[in-house]
């Protein structure tokens, strides 16, 4: 049995972006960063690759890091997204680690660096729910929070490109919030 | 990317029956793998079935001590599930040597057994690829394939599976478990993906229509040591060169239970048989451990950039197995 007219390529979803609530009717191959950057105007998650290589387009939905650019909107109706606009909660204070980048000098060019802080964000959760990571040690009890020193740090971030190569003053940057 | 119709089923059946009314549409997880090939136009599904909120993000223990993976299980919480860390060391850290933190948060179980080849003439639509289209020819035979099979290759593709999490489920002697129009099957991990002879197009067994449900962990195998070892090209966040899934139990210096199987070196996770059924049995020394696995890698047949990936597979295996295995009682 196969259908007689095509289905159609669009959808309404509601989606809360950074608290606020937001109903769009979405083409169905509107991924998330598009919907974020183009729909909402919300500039500060990056386009790198497109295709989940680089992390410059890391938010949060519902709480967990991912790549904005290979999740299709119209999959996540009904979630909760984060961008790096929304880190500061009223916007009054940056995030602290906003605020470490900034006084490490974490970056050069810039352009990697909401989705290395979001990723970050992301990151600090999962070591604290107890995720290991491919550096920790497997004798290591699980359940467990898992201490972030640099080694953790970096493979953690792994995900997180960044072409200038400032990724020495990122890991102190995360160490000074996580140490 | 072409336009295409979205359906969300609330189960299994449900979603069996979507696809039953649209014939070769698609099913959707994580999507960490096929949005990115449907951007890259190697995918163009007229319609999406959404499987990813399938109520199957469970890890359940059977009465027999088996444990159940749901097919919607994320990749990070699958590797980080204190049950898998506890008696299946060897699938957390193949998960854990995978992809990125944000890609195991959306990739799911059942996904991550789906996906496709990273060999870059499959994702070239400028390329000629048995796979991609069938019988329009191999461009990496005599082109670039340093990163591509030394086992079981045919003339027609050599592209390797990418996967870490199956090459660990291969050694687990892991089922996956199946379910389609004419009801449900479960089939070895090690059987599930195929080898390319003359139907490269074809990864592995699953039927049109079919979805995976979820994977089943051996009680057999809980608690064996077990451990996983990757080499790739840079430190982090790479597909294998080679890889190796290990598992070893040694009763009185002798091997007692033994599951090994390679990753990065063919278009399934190689199971090693070869090596297996010389190691059961046989005192676990050195010296037997580099007998077994030489007998296994000797039937590789590299290509012209790709023979380094023989003794470096070689070399994953033994510190693995001679890792696991307990030192030898002193006189």
């Amino acid at each position: 049995m196969t259908c007689e007219k095509p289905l159609d390529p669009h959808s309404e979803i509601t989606l809360r972006v950074n608290g606020n609530p937001h109903t769009l009717l979405v083409d169905h191959r509107r991924v998330l960063l598009d919907l974020l950057r183009e729909d909402l105007g919300l500039t500060g998650s990056k386009k790198g690759c497109d295709h989940g290589q680089c992390g410059a387009c890391t938010v949060l939905v519902d709480g967990r890091r991912v790549n904005g650019c290979l999740l299709l909107a119209v999959t996540l109706d009904g979630s909760e997204v984060t961008t790096i606009e929304g880190l500061g909660g009223d916007g009054e204070e940056p995030h602290p680690l906003q605020r470490a980048f900034l006084e490490r000098d974490a970056f050069q060019c810039g352009y990697c660096t909401p989705g290395q802080i979001c990723s970050a964000v992301g990151m600090i959760a999962e070591a604290a729910a107890g995720h290991p990571s491919h550096v920790t040690d497997p004798a290591e009890p699980s359940g467990r929070p898992v201490p972030l020193d640099g080694a953790e740090i970096r493979e953690r971030l792994s995900g997180n490109l960044c072409r200038c190569g400032a990724y020495p003053r990122i890991v102190e940057a995360v160490e000074e919030v996580t140490g | 990317m072409k336009g295409f119709g979205y359906l969300r089923p609330t189960g299994v059946e449900e979603a069996v029956e979507a696809y039953a009314a649209h014939p070769g549409a698609h099913y959707l997880a994580g999507g960490t793998n096929l949005v990115d090939l449907m951007k890259l136009g190697v995918e163009s599904p007229g319609v999406l079935i959404d499987v990813g909120r399938l109520p199957l993000d469970w890890v359940e223990e059977l009465p027999d001590g088996a444990l159940r993976v749901g097919a919607t299980v994320r990749n990070s919480d699958l590797a980080a599930h204190p049950l898998v860390r506890d008696r299946y060391p060897v699938l957390s850290q193949a998960l854990l040597a995978g992809a990125s933190g944000q890609l195991r948060n959306a990739a799911t179980t059942g996904g991550n057994l789906l996906q496709r080849t990273r060999c870059p003439y499959f994702q070239d639509l400028g390329k000629p690829c048995n796979k991609r289209q069938p019988g329009s020819g191999c461009g990496a035979r005599d082109g670039v394939h340093r990163d591509h099979a030394v086992l079981g290759h045919s003339p027609h593709c050599i592209a390797t599976h990418p996967s870490d999490m199956a090459v660990a489920l291969a050694a687990l002697d892991a089922r996956v478990e199946l379910y389609g129009a004419e009801g449900g099957r479960s089939i070895p991990v090690a059987d599930f993906h195929r080898l390319p002879g003359v139907r490269p197009e074809r990864d592995s067994e699953i039927r049109p229509g079919e979805l995976i449900t979820g994977v089943l962990l051996p009680a057999a195998r809980a608690g064996v040591p077990s451990a996983y070892r990757k080499a790739r090209d840079r430190a982090s966040y790479a597909f294998a060169l080679a890889s190796v899934a290990v598992v070893l139990r040694v009763a009185d210096g002798v091997v007692d239970q033994v599951g090994l199987a390679f990753g990065g070196l063919a278009h399934r996770p190689w199971r090693a048989h070869h090596a297996e059924t010389a190691l059961l049995g046989a005192a676990a020394t050195p010296a037997a451990f580099e007998g077994a696995v030489a007998l296994e890698l000797d039937r590789a047949e590299p290509l012209r950039d790709n023979a380094y990936k023989v003794p470096l597979a070689r070399n994953l295996a033994l510190d693995v197995l001679n890792r696991l295995a307990p030192a030898p009682a002193t006189a």
